[in-house]
């Protein structure tokens, strides 16, 4: 990717608290229109990379650039914080109303008042929040204080977007319609995005790139099933859990089922979506069953799939076994069956399982 | 009980003439109290919000040192105050001691710590990442410190009360740099502290029933700006 492509660049970024390392990062960049999910437990400097691409964090070492532009001293951060959004974990309103609340930051780039009443309006609906633009930020629910803070977020307009986990402690029902309104406005204005999360599913919905961190340091980044599927050690697996995620589309949809085309096969699943719609199908590895046979007995599995072992593990009380079926597949099989089916690496299987079990989420086209 | 009855009826007549003696005390002690309160804000406010928004080695003794001042005995201000301004002392050139001046000195010296420990906590106690927003909204320092001001106006509101109750309601200082000299440095407290001394006991509660309905009409007009300003 070239230096024109990045909107963000980062280089040897290193922040110490108390002369202990909390952040290192040789490298990390946004390019244009890209959505990154940050993942990673708590204390792994996910919201200190935030801060530092903000520059509201003292660095140790690194610079910061801009669409190619280094950001040299205070004003060259003020340039860029007009530039860039964030939303932290508290919606942390000011105590005034919902309007108001709005239009801060329009006020603070000192903009005309007829400019900031329209501006503010288009996006309180946007943001179903019209009925409530003269209540006080201090008597809304949880989810309304969150979209308010989105709303204040985006009526400046910016060309990046940081998310701190902004959905978190909130119910599901609220979560997806924030998480709704968020992505329409993103892809809308083609924003590019960095949220930090730790729902995966969102991570998976939503970005391009999913990045990985741990104590400081990023372990893994690339497509979300790239890190789901090959994570690159015992941390990032059991961060990012056991689950197949196999990117496909939507080839066909009636009465609430569908079938997935994944890489050649055609994938059995239940759900709506559009015709076309690219979508993420996560399959746990115990919902798929491993056997010798193609069809010796009926079974409710609507997944039939000919392969072959290509990696086996011992997983405590079980083994977990990689399988190639021309997409990748885990399952996971107890000691008693290896044995029963005399399983070795490169042995031909068949493996199956239920259309039920096939959990399917949107994404957005790579 | 007849020395208080009498005393009020007679307090009431003379606040119902507008006796000009008692009226050109009490403006006085308003416009020497406003006036120390303003400069407190002034300096506490902006002093606290610097401590508050700051880190620096000692700024833990430094807010304790505040703290303590905020309940600074007036006769001890009084006591430093005159010092200062003795004819032989270091500010003496400035021929300020026994003059209104030198009661708003004392009574700035009373109210600025109190103003300015309120703030630091009022301050200190907005969530600690707000800061972090208003920068990341794209303000300016200066904006960020505004912002963080008016966020935090409704305790600053409480200084002003605690600054201006203080100082209105002070004689120690008033009487060692002012003097009670009358018509000039006489304010409602040291007048009161005088004619209860001769005995006068009318002219002293009708000076207190003023002194009161002063620190009740301040308290008042902010507790109706605050109640408003709350939330509906």
């Amino acid at each position: 990717m070239t230096q024109q492509q990045n909107v963000l660049d980062l280089k040897g970024l290193r922040v110490d608290r108390g002369g202990v390392p909390v952040l290192d990062i040789p490298s990390f960049s946004l390019s244009e229109n890209e959505f990154v999910s940050l993942i990673g437990p708590n204390g792994a400097g996910k919201s200190t990379l935030l801060l530092s691409l903000l520059g509201l964090i003292k660095r140790s070492s690194g610079t910061v650039s801009y669409r190619g532009r280094q950001i040299a001293n205070s004003a060259d951060w003020l340039k860029v914080r007009r530039s860039i959004a964030m939303v932290l974990q508290e919606p942390l309103l000011f105590d005034a109303t919902v309007f108001d609340n709005v239009a801060s930051g329009l006020k603070i780039r000192g903009m005309g008042r007829g400019e900031i009443k329209s501006r503010v309006t288009s996006y309180l609906e946007r943001f179903r929040l019209a009925d409530m633009a003269q209540r006080s930020a201090r008597k809304l629910s949880g989810g309304e204080a969150r979209r308010v803070s989105l709303a204040r977020a985006f009526a400046v307009e910016p060309e990046v977007i940081l998310f701190d986990e902004p959905f978190a402690n909130l119910d599901p029902p609220t979560r997806q319609a924030l998480t709704e309104d968020m992505d329409g406005i993103i892809r809308d204005r083609g924003i590019a995005a960095i949220l930090v999360t730790h729902d995966q599913s969102e991570a998976l919905r939503m970005s391009q790139r999913i990045v990985v961190m741990n104590g400081g340091r990023i372990v893994q980044e690339g497509t979300p099933a790239a890190v789901m599927n090959h994570p690159v050690n015992e941390f990032v697996a059991n961060f990012v859990g056991m689950e197949t995620i196999l990117e496909g589309e939507v080839v066909d949809n009636r009465d609430q089922r569908m079938t997935v085309r994944v890489a050649g096969s055609e994938i059995d699943t239940v759900g709506e979506a559009q015709l076309g719609a690219f979508v993420y199908c996560c399959i746990r590895p115990e919902n798929v069953t491993v056997s010798l046979g193609h069809s010796e007995e009926k079974s409710s599995a609507r997944n039939h799939f000919a392969g072959r072992v290509v990696g086996i593990a011992t997983m405590g009380p079980f083994l977990e076994l990689r399988l190639d079926c021309g997409f990748p597949l885990t399952a996971y099989v107890t000691r008693e069956s290896f044995a029963e089916l005399a399983l070795f690496e490169g042995k031909e299987i068949f493996a199956s399982f239920k259309a039920t079990s096939v959990h399917v989420i949107g994404r957005r086209a790579a | 009980m007849d020395v208080i009855l009498e005393g009020i009826l007679k307090a009431a007549q003379l606040l119902a003439s507008l006796d000009s003696e008692v009226l050109g005390i009490a403006w006085l002690s308003l416009k020497v109290s406003g006036l120390a309160t303003l400069f407190s804000l002034v300096i506490g406010i902006s002093a606290g919000t610097l401590v508050a928004l700051t880190s620096f080695p000692g700024k833990k003794i430094l807010v304790s040192v505040v703290n303590t001042g905020m309940g600074l005995p007036p006769v001890v201000v009084g006591l430093f105050v005159s010092i200062m301004l003795w004819r032989n002392g270091p500010l003496g050139y400035l021929e300020l001691l026994y003059t209104p001046t030198a009661i708003v000195i004392a009574q700035t010296v009373i109210a600025t710590p109190i103003v300015m420990g309120i703030t630091i906590g009022a301050m200190q106690n907005l969530p600690a990442n707000l800061r972090l927003q208003i920068l990341a909204l794209g303000a300016t320092r200066k904006q960020m410190v505004m912002m963080l001001v008016r966020e935090a106006r409704l305790p600053l509101m409480a200084g002003v009360m605690a600054g201006f109750g203080g100082v209105i309601s002070e004689v120690g200082a008033s009487i060692m740099v002012g003097g009670n000299v009358r018509g000039y440095t006489r304010v409602l407290t040291t007048a009161t502290v005088m004619e209860t001394g001769r005995g006068n006991f009318d002219i002293a509660i009708a000076l207190s029933v003023i002194l009161l309905l002063f620190c009740f009409a301040v308290n008042y007009i902010l507790t109706y700006i605050q109640q408003r300003e709350r939330p509906r």
